[in-house]
């Protein structure tokens, strides 16, 4: 079938089973986006280039394929840079296509022009320059594959504009061949043997859950390691969701803002076993002190993430579709035993959860941030897909939802992007029509992307938007608190903007509450109104998100708080 | 301590620079890197030598693996293999000094490539310190207008290719 590179695309993208792509026009990409004007291919479009990009990623998140964003050349491509680093961060599948100047105008600084597969080398799992048509349906197909396959990524395909408009016989591959790539699915039985070995060896273990569980959706057979096992488990930032928040062996979020029960049986223990996980910063604190009298056993697809930042003293390397389920099948048979011999261990840290909870100062006069995440908890019975943008309020959703399910809380952990909530949140709900979903978002990270509200109004995406409004930079004013002696350089961003009547111009339903006594009944209204609702919560300036360990401590020395 | 790396990828544009920049984004110090073309048409051979411990080390073969066009990485460090590097130095030679320079020539089985009346080429291959042995000579006697070196290439010892270690 003989067609312009621009229909071969939309050829290729229903191919791949594609059902939505996220963009903005341009210069560039006019060609692909007049084929889209016939072709009935659904298409959303954003404000900004940052929140499509965002918002794929929220949509790739929350329902587990890839997302697909669409900019055209130079500020286009350029404005999706921050959103393909979350993506990369959190290893999000995403695929940007993105259109550059035409092959002769190529190195010239022509109008619009920028050289996005430089720019985005670092920061995409791969990426590709395609100058002539006859490559594009391979570079399509390879670009899909990688970003879905093995450890999951970002990829960009950057389009020059004479290849859309040219005409190919075209054909869609049906396989990928590429000599360099071979993800390790199924790792080696003799490793899960020694892990095995570990397992009736230890006294003190300690099961580390992080987002490499629910980006494989392996939640279902690590639940019932978990319980085969009797083993005591915590949970990255990333991990939340994947064990139910009142699972009797959980002990909550490890890390800088982790529970006293996960941090100091993390220095406790005496074998961890990090499934999923990259050790982030984050949650070790002081790297030469982290879990320091553990062995530690490394699940992860990524070869490359053992020994990065702490050393393993046993990698196991595969999907944890294959090992979680290999290693269950082992100790299927000695699960008693193994329960037996931790059980004092396990009932000494649950008792330490129990003892010490995460809690905060109530005001009767004040609208406490915690609350409002607890309240929205109760009301939605864990029921919810949870998004935040970067901050205080993050941590607080973290700290306070009580999650129930994977893929359940979308957030961006790794790379800590403000102003990924809101479009992140619109994503996620163009893919999961008839879930709640609902923001928590800080007043500043709203701000970064606040013209998406529009979406909102524009496709009835019904989120229910949850600005914790407490008119400071909250994280970063908490820093200048605690280490910088209270001086808040530009943290204070108390200004002129209405939420309310900035919701009501986008088109969307504007709520505010003020008094403690509103809360309930607001948030209730909010959660029964049909299409999207703002809520303008005002709450206290100077709330800390606590416990904490600060940067570069030891995990167990906390600033405890509440 | 240096490794050499054997570092096989597919020959497309960019991928020297995509290596090159991985390894310095990651901090890991390249000493040398030395890029050609192969039996295969489609692929070049990368030859780095790093300077890191053992973790470094695994980390940068780690993180370069990871790249799509990168198809097989091999250190050529713990086996037998042959080192070479090809140097280009031009050195201050006149009628009287001449006929010295010709014989460290001859010392270290270099060759003569230009001569005029006021300096010579001379080429060497081997390994490293070969190379800055003859430098070092030649520099102090005579004095050094230019040099130009390759970086090392290297190739194991016996029949199997890299490809198939």
């Amino acid at each position: 079938m003989i067609i312009t590179g621009a229909e071969a695309i939309i050829e290729s993208l229903k191919n791949e089973n594609v059902d939505v792509v996220f963009g903005y026009p341009g210069g560039a990409v006019l060609t692909l986006y007049d084929a889209l004007y016939t072709s009935n291919f659904r298409h959303i479009l954003t404000k900004h280039e940052q929140g499509a990009v965002h918002a794929a990623d929220g949509y790739a998140r929350a329902t587990g394929k890839v997302g697909v964003v669409i900019a055209t050349s130079g500020p286009g491509a350029t404005n999706l840079v921050t959103g393909i680093a979350t993506a990369y961060m959190d290893s999000i599948p995403l695929v940007a296509i993105t259109g550059q100047v035409s092959v002769p105008l190529i190195g010239r600084d022509s109008f619009q022009e920028a050289d996005i597969r430089g720019i985005t080398t670092p920061i995409t799992k791969h990426n590709y320059l395609v100058k002539k048509v006859e490559d594009l349906p391979g570079a399509l197909k390879e670009a899909f594959y990688i970003a879905r396959t093995g450890r999951p990524g970002p990829v960009v395909v950057d389009i020059a504009k004479d290849v859309f408009a040219a005409s190919i016989d075209y054909q869609y591959p049906t396989e990928v061949k590429l000599r360099g790539y071979r993800p390790i699915y199924e790792g080696n039985m003799e490793t899960i043997n020694q892990v095995f070995a570990e397992l009736k060896l230890a006294r003190k273990p300690l099961i580390f859950v992080g987002g490499g569980v629910n980006l494989s959706d392996s939640s279902e057979a690590l639940r019932e390691f978990v319980e085969q096992t009797g083993f005591p488990v915590i949970s990255s930032l990333m991990g939340l969701g994947c064990i139910p928040f009142d699972h009797p062996q959980y002990l909550g979020m490890v890390g800088m803002h982790g529970t006293y029960a996960a941090n100091v049986a993390t220095t406790e223990c005496d074998l961890l076993l990090g499934i999923g996980v990259r050790f982030d910063d984050r949650v070790t604190g002081l790297l030469s002190d982290f879990a320091p009298k553990a062995k530690i056993i490394h699940f992860d697809i990524d070869p490359a993430e053992i020994n990065k930042n702490v050393l393993a003293h046993l990698r196991v390397i595969g999907d944890l579709k294959w090992s979680i389920p290999a290693l269950l099948h082992r100790v299927n048979d000695v699960s008693e035993v193994l329960k037996e011999q931790v059980h004092s261990w396990t009932e000494q840290v649950v008792r330490w959860y129990q003892e010490n909870p995460v809690t905060y100062p109530q005001e009767a006069d004040l609208v406490m941030p915690q609350t409002v995440v607890e309240k929205i908890s109760r009301l939605t019975q864990g029921d919810a897909v949870i998004v935040t943008d970067v901050g205080q309020h993050q941590m607080w959703t973290a700290q306070f939802y009580g999650f129930t399910n994977p893929r359940s809380f979308l957030t961006s952990g790794g790379l800590g992007t403000m102003g990924y909530g809101l479009p992140a949140a619109l994503g996620a709900q163009c893919g999961l029509p008839d879930r709640a979903v609902i923001l928590f978002v800080g007043d500043g990270g709203f701000m970064m992307n606040c013209q998406e509200l529009a979406i909102a109004a524009d496709y009835n995406f019904p989120v229910k938007v949850l600005i914790l409004n407490n008119q400071t930079l909250g994280m970063v004013a908490q820093w200048q608190r605690m280490f910088y002696g209270g001086r808040y350089s530009h943290t204070n961003i108390k200004g002129h903007t209405d939420f309310v009547k900035l919701a009501e111009a986008m088109g969307v339903k504007g709520l505010r509450v003020t008094k403690p006594e509103e809360l309930g009944t607001v948030l209730e209204e909010a959660l029964a109104t049909p299409g999207p609702v703002v809520v303008d919560i005002r709450t206290p300036e100077m709330v800390d998100v606590l416990p904490m360990v600060p940067a570069g401590a030891r995990l167990d020395q906390m600033i405890m708080g509440g | 301590m240096k490794h050499t790396l054997a570092v096989l990828v597919e020959n497309k544009p960019g991928v020297l620079t995509h290596i090159s920049g991985l390894i310095s984004r990651r901090a890991f110090n390249i000493e040398s890197i030395a890029a050609g073309y192969t039996e295969e048409p489609d692929t070049t051979r990368i030859t780095i030598v790093v300077e890191g411990d053992e973790i470094e080390q695994e980390q940068v073969v780690n993180q370069l693996s990871k790249l799509v066009d990168v198809i097989k990485i091999s250190d050529l460090t713990a086996v037998e293999s042959i080192q070479r590097e090809l140097a280009l130095i031009k050195v201050k030679a006149s009628v009287e000094t001449r006929s010295d320079i010709i014989n460290i020539v001859d010392i270290f089985r270099a060759s003569i490539v230009d001569v005029n009346r006021e300096t010579m080429v001379i080429e060497l291959s081997g390994d490293e310190t070969k190379i800055d042995a003859l430098c070092q000579v030649l520099d102090d006697d005579h004095g050094i207008i230019e040099i130009a070196r390759t970086g090392k290439i290297a190739l194991s010892r016996g029949p199997i290719p890299a490809k198939d270690q």
